[in-house]
């Protein structure tokens, strides 16, 4: 069988197909219909230093080839995760990613700490890019001083791998991802959702109660391959490519525009077998153009 | 799974029942459940979103499911469009189902299309030779679907209409004022108005109430958080904390 390891600097993947933040909860209710050891990897929900309730529903409209949604970064803070919910994750094969965010740059930093040395934990993966919540996440991520700011504190309060995720909410994704990396980001992650809208015309109201919401789904596909495209051909740094990820050939794009590795987010609820059928997808595609793995297929595309 | 379609039977100009070739489902199905439906064949991704669908009625013997939908977009008008023999992917049976309450009469209150997961309960309650009372609230005559099946049952059924059409002139509420004792177990499910409605008549009677929640679903196996019901605690899954809750879990009104 052909060879899937995906190295991105200090982090070895069994294979490139990670799943994406916020999408997949803490695995556990997908493990009910996937062997979840399969997976490149867990990239496990959005962690802040306090419990955060989200936003009020409704909190997903559909949308052409995807959706817009709007939770609000509901988790129930660091501590919980550390003594719930990563136990739970002890004994899976796959690297497990936590991604972290805050409202305040030393709350980045003492999330950061308190995960720093956990056994359990593969890497932090640097959420500057939520457009759901009213302080932090996104507001970081579209100001290149604030991102390199936010990247800096949590490089100071741990030694594990870091990620930084990449709002695509901006007009020079180059100069964020830059900035990252020179304060210490070793891998990249692009590209969040991108910041939408919907009205129900039937009240007159937008659909969402927060009003704007994050679009993710194939829709978006092109704005994320372009994105990583830009970044590598700029920094030939490690990156994790995602946005509308949902078949091997999907994956393949990201790949050859730059990607050591891709994250498969919403088409999880379309189909929760849906990596393993990358995967799968990925392996015959390397076997049928008689490669040795991927490595040589990252940024490929590129003259 | 795929399942396969038995028929999809146009009821009104707008309400259909598909009845889909599933043992499996039909074999594990709880009254109150749900199943997530693809409205699109496995290599389409529009519409992205699979819709959830409560299971309107169950054969564990002839291993079928039945599913009550309304045309409301492109997903449902997809859903119309399929003939006996076509594929269906669904995911389910999901969620938390009904409790059957033992040694209480029990009063199933469906307003519009929340009449869906009832038919299934009721069928339950006989087995369980309960004799329920259903209460049926739409706005008009014609969006009235069901109620034969329920009769066929043996259940007492009421309807009301809010144009007076059918049944009594009003909303289900009113039936359910006029019908209403302590000792009574009620099972709802509609608009979320109608249920904090119910919620306070069954307060005042001294009745025990579960509610079935609709809401907008992503993934439909709780690890999305899109589907958020406000509770005394935070918010709860309505897919799989629900979608029946007991009427004291939720805030009906948030």
């Amino acid at each position: 069988m052909a060879d899937l390891t995906a190295v991105l600097g200090p982090l070895q993947l069994p294979n490139p197909v990670l799943v994406a933040s916020g999408t997949f909860g803490y695995g556990e209710e997908y493990g009910t219909y996937i062997d979840l050891n399969r997976l490149g990897g867990i990239m496990v929900k959005g962690t802040t230093l306090h419990p955060r309730r989200g936003n009020r529903p409704p909190r997903i409209v559909e949308t052409p080839a995807g959706l817009l949604n709007s939770v609000g970064l509901q988790n129930p803070g660091v501590d919980a995760v550390i003594s719930e919910e990563l136990p739970k994750l002890k004994e899976l094969k796959c690297p497990v990613i936590v991604n972290i965010a805050g409202s305040t740059v030393d709350e980045y930093a003492q999330v950061a700490a308190r995960l720093d040395g956990h056994p359990t934990v593969a890497a932090l993966e640097i959420n500057v890019s939520c457009p759901n919540v009213n302080e932090g996440g996104m507001a970081f991520g579209t100001d290149p001083a604030m991102v390199r700011e936010v990247v800096q504190a949590v490089r100071g309060s741990t030694d594990l791998p870091l990620i930084c995720k990449l709002s695509p909410n901006v007009g020079d994704i180059v100069q964020v991802a830059e900035a990252a990396v020179e304060a210490g980001a070793q891998i990249l992650s692009l590209i969040n959702t991108v910041l939408g809208m919907s009205i129900d015309v039937g009240t007159r109201r937008p659909t969402l109660t927060n009003v704007f919401g994050g679009l993710s789904g194939p829709a978006i596909r092109p704005i994320a391959v372009r994105m990583v495209w830009e970044v590598y051909q700029a920094l030939r740094v490690p990156i994790i490519g995602m946005g509308g990820i949902a078949s091997g050939r999907d994956a393949l794009e990201f790949i050859l525009a730059g990607a050591g590795a891709v994250a498969v987010g919403s088409a999880n609820f379309t189909d929760p077998g849906v990596c393993l059928k990358i995967i799968r997808e990925l392996e015959e595609y390397i076997e049928a153009q008689g490669l040795d793995g991927l490595s040589s297929l990252v940024g490929a595309a590129h003259p | 799974m795929l399942t396969t379609v038995r028929k999809n039977t146009m009821l009104t100009d707008r309400i259909y029942r598909l009845t889909l070739s599933a043992p499996q489902v039909a074999a594990d199905a709880q009254p109150g459940q749900f199943v997530h439906v693809r409205t699109v064949p496995p290599t389409s991704w529009d519409p992205f979103l699979r819709r959830p669908l409560s299971i309107h009625d169950c054969s564990r013997e002839e291993g079928i499911i039945a599913l009550l939908y309304e045309v409301v977009g492109r997903g449902t008008t997809l859903l119309s469009r399929l003939r006996p023999g076509d594929e269906v992917d669904l995911l389910g049976p999901l969620g938390r189902g009904f409790t059957l309450v033992p040694d209480r009469r029990p009063v199933l209150v469906g307003g519009g299309l929340g009449l869906a997961p009832l038919l299934f309960l009721a069928r339950r309650l006989r087995e369980a030779r309960q004799r329920p009372v259903v209460l049926v609230g739409c706005r008009r005559g014609s969006d009235v679907v069901a109620i034969d099946d329920f009769a066929a049952l043996d259940c007492k059924v009421e309807v009301a209409t809010e144009d007076g059409s059918l049944g009594c002139k009003g909303m289900v509420t009113t039936l359910a004022e006029k019908h209403l004792e302590c000792e009574d177990a009620v099972y709802a499910c509609g608009p979320r108005p109608m249920l904090a409605a119910i919620a306070g008549l069954c307060r005042g009677a001294g009745a025990l109430l579960q509610v079935s929640l609709e809401e907008k679903m992503g993934c439909g196996i709780g690890a999305c958080l899109v589907c958020a019901c406000p509770t005394p605690k935070g918010y709860a899954r309505v897919c799989t904390d629900g979608p029946v809750f007991w009427a004291e879990e939720v805030d009906l009104r948030g």
